[in-house]
């Protein structure tokens, strides 16, 4: 669906005008593991997902804020309050793990195809830009990845 | 920390080059790609997953499946908008019309919720009903205060926005037939009052003093097919 050559001239050429403004980091960090079956996976997404009572994502300095989610969490207490609107949410409203794919994982580490999966995610909220405004909350929640045992992330957009 | 991402902006993700990625050809908002099906989601995790048994980077692979289109059950008969105003000696408010939308899909919104067994709602922290009088304020030229002490206007704004279109989504949901994401917004913004009183508040918030709300109108309010007549 999201094949630029698919969509309307207007938000083709909205897609396209973001590139120039992206950053260049000048390097691809690449950092290996052990095998997939012996990894412990979270999940990092920039959906702007939370708890039901947690505070929501906000402008200003509050949207770069992350959220914590505990693996346990039960997916009717998870609520979105991501800035942007021009994506679908019905989806997320059938179903969160077409966003925050928690089930996906667990079923994973259950037939061993994963080690494990992490007791804390985290959610971001992704809208707007320059993205590199992040950088020092990616930070603290790479370190707490590291504390939790974690050796893959998956990341998710929406 | 190793790190696999799956994309929906295949372009930005090329800019960027990140050490993994996997783009998927799924709608923005659906990065696992189908709803409710467990098996489809399963094989992106795993397609996902899998590059991370790579040696070296980066990597930016293409996922071969599509997601299946989601054909609407109404495109003949029309999406059934539930304000009627036989029997009114004159049409309420625009606020007012909304309040009885919100009443009438009450019903199915519940069908809905008791079916999915949750519901998305409760990031604002106030009822729909409370959000939809907030708006109406608003749009009738009044700057009242934010339901809860700890939000500024324009995040209260967008947070009422944002929970009064999913509880149109939600109720939508439980009602018979079938309808894609792009009939669903279509109807929203077309076809209900609460589609238009949003419209509305644009307009409103526009002229603020604040900035913030101003932002908000411009950016974060109308999505862009519905500016664009495509939704």
């Amino acid at each position: 669906m999201v094949r630029l050559a698919d969509l309307p001239e207007w938000e083709r050429a909205h897609m396209l005008e973001k590139i120039p403004a992206l950053p260049d980091f000048g390097l691809s960090p690449w950092v290996s593991g052990g095998p997939l079956s012996t990894r412990r996976v979270a999940l990092v997404t920039s959906a702007g997902l939370h708890r039901r009572g947690d505070r929501p994502f906000g402008l200003g300095d509050a949207r770069d804020d992350y959220r914590v989610i505990p693996g346990d969490i039960d997916a009717a207490d998870l609520v979105m309050s991501q800035l942007s609107v021009n994506f679908d949410r019905t989806g997320f409203h059938q179903d969160l793990n077409v966003v925050f794919p928690i089930d996906r994982l667990h079923e994973l580490a259950a037939d061993g195809t994963i080690g494990s999966v992490a007791d804390f995610h985290y959610a971001f909220m992704g809208a707007g830009s320059p993205v590199t405004r992040m950088e020092a909350k990616g930070r603290e929640v790479a370190r707490m990845l590291k504390q939790d045992g974690v050796d893959a992330v998956l990341l998710t957009p929406v | 920390m190793p790190t696999v991402q799956i994309s929906l902006v295949r372009e930005h993700t090329a800019a960027i080059r990140p050490p993994r990625a996997l783009w998927v050809p799924f709608m923005l908002g659906r990065p696992l790609g189908v709803p409710g099906d467990a098996a489809f989601q399963g094989r992106v995790v795993r397609a996902a997953l899998g590059l991370f048994e790579r040696v070296r980077g980066p990597v930016l692979d293409d996922y071969p499946e599509d997601a299946p289109a989601v054909i609407s059950t109404d495109e003949m008969e029309g999406m059934a908008c539930p304000i009627s105003f036989a029997g009114n000696v004159e049409p309420a408010s625009l606020p007012g019309q909304v309040l009885e939308e919100i009443d009438q899909l009450r019903s199915w919104y519940d069908i809905a919720v008791a079916r999915r067994g949750r519901t998305t709602l409760g990031a604002a922290g106030a009822t729909v009903e409370d959000l939809t009088r907030f708006i109406g304020a608003w749009v009738g030229g009044d700057t009242p205060r934010p339901y809860r002490d700890d939000l500024p206007s324009a995040n209260a704004l967008r947070l009422a926005c944002e929970e009064i279109k999913s509880f149109y989504f939600e109720a939508d949901a439980g009602q018979p037939g079938v309808r894609s994401p792009q009939r669903v917004l279509q109807w929203f913004w077309r076809e209900t009052a609460a589609g238009k009183l949003l419209v509305e508040l644009q307009a409103a918030a526009a002229r603020s003093d604040d900035p913030a709300v101003r932002h908000f109108a411009a950016d974060n309010l109308v999505p862009r097919a519905a500016s664009h007549g495509e939704a």
